[in-house]
Parts: structure tokens; C-alpha cells; sequence
């Protein structure tokens, strides 16, 4: 955040280069995410990029009903709210005020959380309806209709689709689980390990997040790797660098949901 | 530098960038439902939507409008040159497949 910039030749020491003043007049954690959204901007390009290039030259399905683009904008909304509750993280921290810096964190996981399961949701229901992969495992009665005729005759759709959304909701899975270990620390292990165990066993087999549920337990097991390496107690500036990534992830949506869903919607 | 107590005065203009975000994407999902422009010129329309809306994040949310110049136009220009080397890349061929057809 602003308040934390620092300006170059602030600190002086007397020795010079004992203390080297930053390049961008920023604090390096802060560069260093700015960086990686940077090259990270650049994988959700070349994915949208691959989506559209598709389009060009395939005759494109429509397949997104009323319910899809109703669900599709409250996700939107979901994602918006997230980052304003994120904006009063990032304030309650710089006041040091501990208890409301968790409180809004919790809030933008709960919004961030709505996220993925309204998205998983969406998804369930188009693979349900025939919209699959070959690697997807398949419902028993999602051979017919007109999701299935698209997923036959226009693989380009299913496989953009899902690459691209499963991507975003990847980012914003682990977007839940950084803001988790930075609000309750060690505390969020055993929460994030519970939901992975329950989530496995109460997730049909016949789901493709019965699969995905994984990526919890993946994501447990880094933030474990990382608190154990270093158990610090976080500060502003931490909540900061979680703020610019949670922020980014809405970022990559505002492109998503014009363009995949908006531009695919089916007029009755 | 900018102090806490300044940000902290206009928290106001995030919930203003909030709901403007918020009514762009209702205007997004009118135009989109609506079908008011051709396909074409409708790509036109929510792109410049969308990039309105990720210029109200970046700027106001992440807070590089509050970072150095150097910084803000270092992370504006790459980004922004590397996504027009994509275009030159990725679509002249999706022209060229439509001159030629797929077989």
C-alpha cells in the first residue's frame, strides 16, 4: 500500500552501500508479486488469446441459458465484493487493528469461497448436460442433448472452456487458502485439511472435483512446508502483497465472464 | 510517502469504484443479453467495458495509481507490449486458416 512506499535515499546510513534504497521505491515483496501478476497476466493471455483464436475459425456454440449468465453475474458480484472487503483488510492491518484484519480476510474467503462453489456448481450442470472432456469422468446420462452434440462436433469449446475457467478457478482456490494461512496462520491447517478429507468423501465419484478436491490438500500441504519454514506473524505489509494477488484474480475474471460467458449467451 | 490517515479518510472512493464495478457489469450483462450490437462490434463494447473495469482495479484496489511513475509505467508498458506481441502472433495465423480452410 501507498503508506508503506518507500522513497529513494530515505534511509541514510552514512556507508555507502550499506543500505541500497529499492529500485521501484516499493518494498521487494511487494515487487516481487507485482512481478509474478505480471508474468501471470501473460499465461491468462495466452489462454484467452487461444480462446478467441479458436472462435475465429470454428462456427461457435451459444450455449450459456438465462440460468448460466444469472449465475455467472452473481459470481461476478461475489468476486467485486471480495475485493472491496479485501481494500478494508489491507486498512485494518495498517491500523494494526488485529481482530478486524481477520475479520474482512475471513470476509473476502467466504466471498472468494462462494466463488469457486457457485463456479463448481456451473460446472457440474454443463457436464451433467453432455459439455465434457474425454478425461472428464462421465455422468451416466450426459451421452445426449445438445451440450453432448457440442462436445462431439466442437471439441475446441469444452476443452478452451474448462482450460481456461479451470485455470481461474485454480488461482482463486489458492487465493482462499494464502488468505487463510495469512488471517489464522497454523489455525487454518487443520481447517483446510477437513475440508479436503470431507470434501473427498462427500463428493460423488462421478464428479470431476471428486478429483479436484486435491488441490486442497496440495495447497495444505505447501502452506504447511511454508509456516513450518517460517512461522511469522504477519504483517501489513504481508496483507498487502495477499491483497494484490486476491485483486488480480477478480482482475483475470473481468476478462473471463465477457468474453466466455457474455459473448456465448443463448437467446430463447 | 503517503501517510495511513489520508487512505483512511477516503475510504469512500472504494465503495464509489465498488459500485461502479458493479453497474459496468450490469451494463455488460444487458449488452450481452440484449444483443443490441452485431457480434463484432459487440467484442468491441465489453472489451472496452472490461478494460475500464481492470483499470478501476489496478489502479484503485491494487493502488498502482499511489505507486512511483517508474513503477507504474515499467508494469503498464511490458504487460501492454508483450499482449500486442500475442495479437501479432496468435492472429494472423487464425486469418490465414480462414483464407485457406481446415482440413
Amino acid at each position: 500500500m501507498a503508506n508503506a512506499t518507500l522513497e529513494h535515499g530515505a534511509v541514510e546510513h552514512g556507508l555507502p552501500g550499506a543500505y541500497e534504497a529499492p529500485l521501484f521505491g516499493a518494498y521487494s515483496k511487494k515487487v516481487g508479486m507485482w512481478l509474478f501478476l505480471a508474468s501471470d497476466s501473460l499465461t491468462f493471455g495466452a489462454l484467452l488469446f487461444a480462446f478467441s483464436y479458436n472462435r475465429i475459425y470454428t462456427p461457435w456454440p451459444t450455449p450459456f441459458h438465462v440460468q448460466s449468465i444469472i449465475n455467472s453475474t452473481i459470481m461476478t458480484a461475489c468476486l467485486l465484493s471480495s475485493s472491496l472487503t479485501m481494500v478494508m483488510a489491507v486498512f485494518a492491518a495498517q491500523r494494526s487493528d488485529r481482530a478486524w484484519t481477520r475479520n474482512w480476510l475471513l470476509a473476502t474467503m467466504v466471498f472468494g469461497t462462494a466463488f469457486i462453489v457457485l463456479h463448481g456448481m456451473e460446472w457440474s450442470k454443463l457436464i451433467g448436460e453432455g459439455l465434457t472432456l474425454p478425461m472428464f469422468p462421465k455422468p451416466a446420462h450426459a451421452s445426449v442433448g445438445e451440450l453432448a452434440e457440442i462436445s462431439k462436433n466442437t471439441p475446441q469449446f469444452p476443452a478452451t472452456f474448462f482450460g481456461l475457467t479451470a485455470m481461474h478457478m485454480l488461482h482463486v482456490t489458492i487465493g482462499v487458502i494464502y488468505l487463510g494461512v495469512i488471517a489464522f496462520r497454523k489455525w487454518f491447517l487443520p481447517v483446510l485439511g477437513l475440508l479436503w478429507i470431507a470434501g473427498y468423501f462427500l463428493i460423488p465419484s462421478d464428479n470431476v472435483f471428486h478429483y479436484g478436491i486435491h488441490a486442497l490438500g496440495l495447497g495444505l500441504l505447501v502452506a504447511a512446508v511454508i509456516l513450518f519454514l517460517k512461522p511469522k506473524d504477519y504483517d501489513a505489509q504481508d496483507v498487502e502483497v495477499s491483497g494484490l494477488y486476491w485483486h488480480f484474480v477478480d482482475l483475470v475474471w473481468m476478462f473471463i465472464f465477457p468474453l466466455v460467458y457474455l459473448m456465448s449467451t443463448k437467446i430463447n | 510517502m503517503h501517510d495511513v490517515a489520508k487512505h483512511d479518510d477516503s475510504k469512500g472512493q472504494y465503495f464509489w469504484v465498488w459500485g461502479a464495478l458493479l453497474v459496468l457489469t450490469a451494463v455488460e450483462v444487458v449488452l450481452g443479453y440484449k444483443q443490441i450490437f452485431e457480434p463484432v462490434h459487440m467484442l468491441e463494447v465489453l472489451l472496452v467495458l472490461s478494460i475500464i473495469k481492470s483499470a478501476l482495479i489496478i489502479g484503485y484496489f491494487m493502488h498502482l495509481k499511489y505507486e512511483t511513475g517508474l513503477m507504474r509505467w515499467m508494469l503498464v508498458i511490458s504487460v501492454t507490449a508483450c499482449f500486442i506481441i500475442m495479437y501479432f502472433f496468435f492472429f494472423p495465423d487464425a486469418g490465414r486458416i480462414l483464407r485457406l480452410g481446415v482440413r
